[in-house]
């Protein structure tokens, strides 16, 4: 096991630690978005290059995005600029 | 016509009030119960505040920590033991992978003779030069049928879920569609640039399937990560034009049925021992492989489309 792959791997533990502590949901998928990518070149350091373009591409990509889609749905994050739209539409 | 009974002892008896209670005849209780006119309760609002604060202030007294040393130990005890117990399940979990044998170690259980096969007589039984490839798209097929049925069935769940019933879309509903997406011009510059590569790089993805590493999955995930980037910067007026339901249900219904067909007649030909007609080609070529090109490309439309959809449900709830 290289040096790299050490560091990888502690910054994996430290990802998987920080998303439960962290109070504000969209600081956890950030979390969660960067573990994968961690993920994602660790697999390729495990010589399965197929496995490491698809949680790029689904694990840091598509999940974060579906979540960050979910969290305005539930009103969970504030939009910027919705408020002057919301006046705009009024006026 | 000759009664064994008269009029009135049959109105006495048994069957001719369970006849007439079966038609609905005569109501039971008229005449017979006492009916006492309902008052409407007439509620103040000066009262209903005053509950709503006793609640209040009931909810405060028993949750109040100073007061209440049962839940002040509760609370702690419930925190030391959550600790204690997530320390053991990871200590549980440590101690099992401690006891399994090391990365790449001859004795361990997955080297048999089954994967020895698959590299020995890979390239030459599918074709393919990527054995992973060769594995999930010809040896095991039909799992990744399954996968994408599973794929098709989830995406139509959502469908069932999120969708939006047209007649009784709420304002919020409405309101939220018509402000998303809003038109940044960073991001559309970026999308402007980053699209086309990302669409050339999954398209790439899939049909280097099974020379280079990658696949059907891999690349449509790209894909449909690069449609998501598309439709989030330019609205979906834009990608109506050419992605509707419809295009979907299509699309999806297509590669699936493609797939089946496909793996019908290698499955047939393969029980039978005929030699099927589709040449493996040269190995490294694009027209290679037998089947599996046509199956990555089957599986990287519908895990695009997958994709797109969730995203768009998700969002909008409509196409």
């Amino acid at each position: 096991m290289t040096v790299f792959q050490i560091i990888l791997l502690v910054f994996l533990l430290v990802c998987a630690i920080a998303v439960s502590f962290s109070k504000n949901l969209l600081n956890s998928i950030l979390i969660f978005m960067s573990f994968s990518l961690i993920m994602s070149i660790l697999w390729v350091c495990l010589e399965s290059p197929d496995l490491g373009i698809t949680e790029a591409a689904v694990g840091a990509g598509v999940t974060s995005i579906l979540f960050f889609a979910t969290l305005k749905k539930i009103h969970a994050i504030e939009v910027e600029g919705t408020q002057e739209e919301a006046e705009d539409e009024q006026a | 016509m000759s009664r064994l009974k008269t009029k009135e002892e049959y109105e006495k008896t048994i069957g001719f009030k369970f006849r007439r209670w079966l038609y609905g005849e005569e109501d039971p209780y008229i005449n017979k119960v006492e009916m006492v006119k309902q008052h409407h309760r007439h509620v103040e609002e000066k009262t209903i505040t005053e509950r709503m604060h006793e609640k209040q202030m009931h909810r405060e007294y028993t949750y109040d920590v100073n007061r209440n040393k049962v839940l002040k130990t509760y609370s702690m005890l419930y925190r030391i033991a959550s600790v204690v117990f997530v320390i053991l399940i990871a200590a549980l979990l440590v101690y099992n992978v401690s006891w399994l044998p090391k990365t790449g170690a001859a004795e361990k259980a997955v080297n048999n003779e089954v994967p020895q096969r698959y590299i020995e007589n890979g390239l030459q039984e599918t074709g393919a030069v990527n054995i992973v490839t060769g594995m999930i798209l010809d040896y095991r097929a039909f799992d990744t049928l399954g996968e994408s049925h599973v794929l098709f069935i989830a995406t139509i769940t959502v469908l069932i879920l999120l969708r939006n019933n047209k007649k009784k879309a709420t304002i919020a509903q409405i309101s939220d569609r018509r402000f998303e997406p809003k038109n940044d011009s960073i991001l559309q510059l970026g999308a402007k640039i980053l699209v086309p590569v990302i669409f050339v790089f999954g398209i790439y993805v899939v049909l280097n399937g099974h020379i280079s590493p990658g696949g059907g999955f891999s690349g449509g995930a790209i894909i449909g990560a690069g449609l998501i980037l598309y439709v989030s910067a330019f609205g979906f007026e834009k990608t109506e034009k050419f992605f509707t339901e419809r295009t979907y249900k299509v699309i999806s219904f297509a590669a699936l049925a493609t797939y089946c067909i496909a793996k019908s007649y290698s499955f047939y030909t393969g029980a039978n021992h005929i030699h099927s007609i589709i040449p493996l080609g040269q190995p490294g070529a694009i027209l290679s492989s037998g089947l599996i090109l046509i199956l990555n490309i089957c599986v990287g439309m519908v895990v695009a489309c997958t994709m797109y959809t969730f995203y768009v449900m998700f969002r909008k709830g409509d196409f």
